[in-house]
């Protein structure tokens, strides 16, 4: 399962590593609930094949790897950057270089001899990712899926400053307002995410083929054809490239099965976080309590064990 | 926050955070002023840094965010003498702008600058009496001394700290020792007593019980001096290091600043990579990772506040070092941010990545000669 800012995706793999079900659907801000729904319909996609499936281990990554991961007693919890890595050298084990974007964050990851060497994250904005797209979709009137078609439609894509999202927004209106064409604005937003990309995150990076574009943006075909014409190599989108983490997360979750096997009930269970300051110290830590059918399963945020219990152990 | 009791005219002096040195610089300042007080800011805080980024301007870098919090916090207490000092970049400059931005706050306090052109030490010399201290140059000088050879002492073990720490037996062990080392140097007032501290500790740091894996990973970091220095600032992404079993070997420190720094030495160390000095520890930052490369590490965590101008001038030379080195570098901005969420998910991944390439390039790191442990002397080499 991965739990993203936007959106959370899960799969359910076979021993063979191959897809057998999967879902995608919002995050819209309330992990807990998404985490939920999504186990429904997994559990629902897994009900209509024919044979009974058991779920052996459980693996979470994202940005709600955490609560998620204590929600489902998952295998393994795991960082974005790994699982996606793992994930993408499962179906193309010769891969040199993988782009990732996402909704709030992008990646940059450089591997070598099927090993990730490099890495690298967008840092303090969230400029060059999906959050930008789907913002000035909305601003143009149009739905983030159709921006890809409409794009490649364009013959004379505007030129639109990539550096800063605040700046490329008003570039882009100062444009629209002079009478460009609206899939001209498109194509020329497309081929901003992918310069703005290429220098924040490539900077000094040497990109070798294979290249592999994953995560929700690569749902874009303008942007994976903008990135071909910057790299000048042909870059790969696979048909689960939005699902990739997911996949990475259940295959480290395979092999490091503990051999119990997975309750779908756990999305029966009602769940509830509770953040606190703690006053136990001068630090006075955000203490986020984690509780399941109202008994505290988790803590995190502390850095000592000492964070005020009787507190963290009532339900509010 | 509770006040202290303020004789009339009697000197309350107080100082910013930085690391664990609050230490020596307390006991030389009570050392320096018999009559005076000493006043420790309180702990960094989430306040702390809430209050600072309140009152500094919004593009000035974290550590001169950490310092008007540490002020702040020290003169609610009671304090009235502000110690700063200063080095070659924006930081030789924060006294005279943090002096004037809590003066228009409206508090009363006398501002002691170490910057610059008082840092010399007849200059200095001259301050310390202008505030009341009654010493002859000689005393001024042991005293001077005094800190600074605790300072010293202070970073020697701490390097062996951190280099060893992921290891130890007994987890906790170390920083243990080290604690009790810093209350011993509280109290220190003569040369003749640090010479024992020193014996003591070089004794009891190698009798901890430590077991190292054949093949651990070592990380080197490197980077802007205060981000470095003070685990708050840093998300205490030391410790977080050692809890993957990692030796973490950090270079600069106070000491390395006082006695080890030379820039001529750190440019020439920097070898075809730097002809040019730009700026505060810039050239060391270089330096430091030529060293780690060239010494096999595994990988290297470059960190600075946010907007330091000298080690963003450091990065693009670091980009060509890792490639050549073929060593992985991590390079983490902070400005004063509480949410750690986003540090451990880069720092988790790096480790990872590390791990993985242990495995599989085990041969090559091998015949670079970078296998084994290395105990590197710190502060003294």
């Amino acid at each position: 399962m991965d739990i993203g800012s936007i959106s959370t995706k899960g799969v359910v793999l076979d021993q063979a590593q191959q897809v057998i079900a999967e879902e995608y659907i919002w995050t819209e801000g309330n992990p807990i609930a998404a985490v939920k729904s999504l186990l429904g319909s997994l559990k629902e996609s897994l009900g209509k094949l024919n044979e009974d499936v058991e779920v052996c281990a459980v693996g979470t990554t994202g940005s709600a790897r955490k609560l998620a991961g204590v929600m489902l007693g998952a295998d393994a919890v795991k960082n974005e950057i790994t699982a996606h890595g793992v994930g993408t050298l499962s179906r193309y084990p010769d891969a040199r270089t993988i782009f990732e974007i996402g909704g709030q964050d992008a990646k940059l990851i450089l591997i070598n001899n099927g090993v990730i060497v490099d890495y690298a994250m967008n840092t303090l904005c969230a400029a060059g990712t999906g959050a930008f797209l789907s913002s000035q979709a909305k601003r143009l009137g149009i739905a983030v899926e159709e921006m890809g078609d409409m794009a490649l439609r364009s013959l004379a894509p505007a030129k639109i400053a990539a550096r800063c999202t605040v700046f490329a927004e008003s570039d882009m209106v100062h444009k629209a307002q002079s009478g460009y064409r609206k899939e001209d604005l498109v194509a020329g937003l497309c081929t901003a995410v992918v310069t703005n990309y290429l220098n924040n995150l490539g900077k000094g990076k040497v990109i070798q083929p294979p290249v592999v574009f994953q995560g929700g943006v690569s749902k874009n075909p303008a942007v994976a054809r903008a990135f071909e014409k910057e790299t000048g190599f042909p870059v790969i989108v696979d048909e689960n490239s939005h699902l990739m983490g997911a996949i990475g997360a259940a295959i480290l979750a395979q092999r490091a099965a503990a051999g119990k096997v997975f309750d779908f009930r756990a999305a029966e269970r009602t769940f509830s976080t509770r953040a606190y300051e703690c006053g136990g110290c001068a630090n006075q830590c955000e203490v986020v309590c984690f509780y399941q059918d109202g008994v505290l399963l988790d803590t995190w945020g502390n850095r000592c064990p000492n964070y005020d219990r009787k507190k963290a152990a009532l339900v509010s | 926050m509770s006040k202290i009791e303020r004789k009339a005219n009697e000197l309350v002096f107080s100082f910013p955070h930085m690391g664990d040195y609050h230490v020596p610089i307390a006991r030389l300042l009570e050392n320096m002023f018999p009559a005076g007080r000493v006043l420790v800011p309180p702990p960094i805080t989430k306040k702390t840094i809430e209050l600072g980024s309140r009152y500094s301007p919004d593009f000035i870098c974290a550590p001169f965010k950490f310092n008007v919090g540490n002020y702040i916090e020290a003169l609610e207490k009671g304090a009235n003498v502000l110690i700063q000092t200063g080095l070659g970049c924006r930081f030789g400059y924060f006294g005279e702008v943090q002096e004037r931005i809590l003066q228009d706050l409206g508090y009363e306090f006398q501002f002691f600058s170490l910057a610059r052109e008082n840092a010399k030490v007849k200059n200095a010399y001259q301050g310390f009496r202008r505030l009341g201290s009654p010493h002859s140059p000689a005393k001024f000088l042991a005293y001077v001394l005094i800190a600074a050879e605790s300072i010293r002492i202070m970073d020697h073990f701490a390097f062996i700290m951190r280099e060893r720490t992921g290891f130890a037996l007994r987890p906790g062990s170390f920083e243990y020792l080290y604690g009790c080392m810093l209350e011993e140097l509280r109290q220190v007032s003569t040369l003749r007593e640090l010479i024992a501290i020193r014996r003591q500790y070089t004794d009891s740091f190698s009798k901890v019980e430590v077991r190292r894996p054949p093949d651990l990973l070592r990380v080197g970091i490197v980077g802007e001096l205060y981000t470095l220095m003070e685990p708050y600032s840093n998300l205490f992404i030391e410790k977080e290091l050692a809890k993957h079993n990692i030796v973490v070997s950090r270079k600069m420190s106070a000491a390395f600043l006082l006695f080890g720094k030379n820039s001529r030495k750190s440019l020439k160390d920097t070898g075809k990579y730097m002809k040019y000095w730009p700026g505060a520890n810039a050239t060391d930052s270089v330096a430091q990772s030529r060293r780690y490369g060239r010494l096999g590490y595994d990988g290297i965590i470059h960190m600075k506040s946010y907007g330091c101008t000298p080690e963003i001038n450091a990065m693009p030379v670091l980009h060509n070092l890792g490639k050549d080195y073929n060593i992985p570098i991590l390079y983490l901005s902070f400005d004063g941010q509480t949410n750690e969420t986003g540090v451990q998910t880069r720092l988790e991944a790096f480790v990872d990545m590390l791990e993985m390439r242990r495995k599989t390039f085990e041969k090559d790191s091998l015949s670079r000669g970078g296998h084994r442990f290395h105990f590197d002397k710190g502060s003294r080499s």
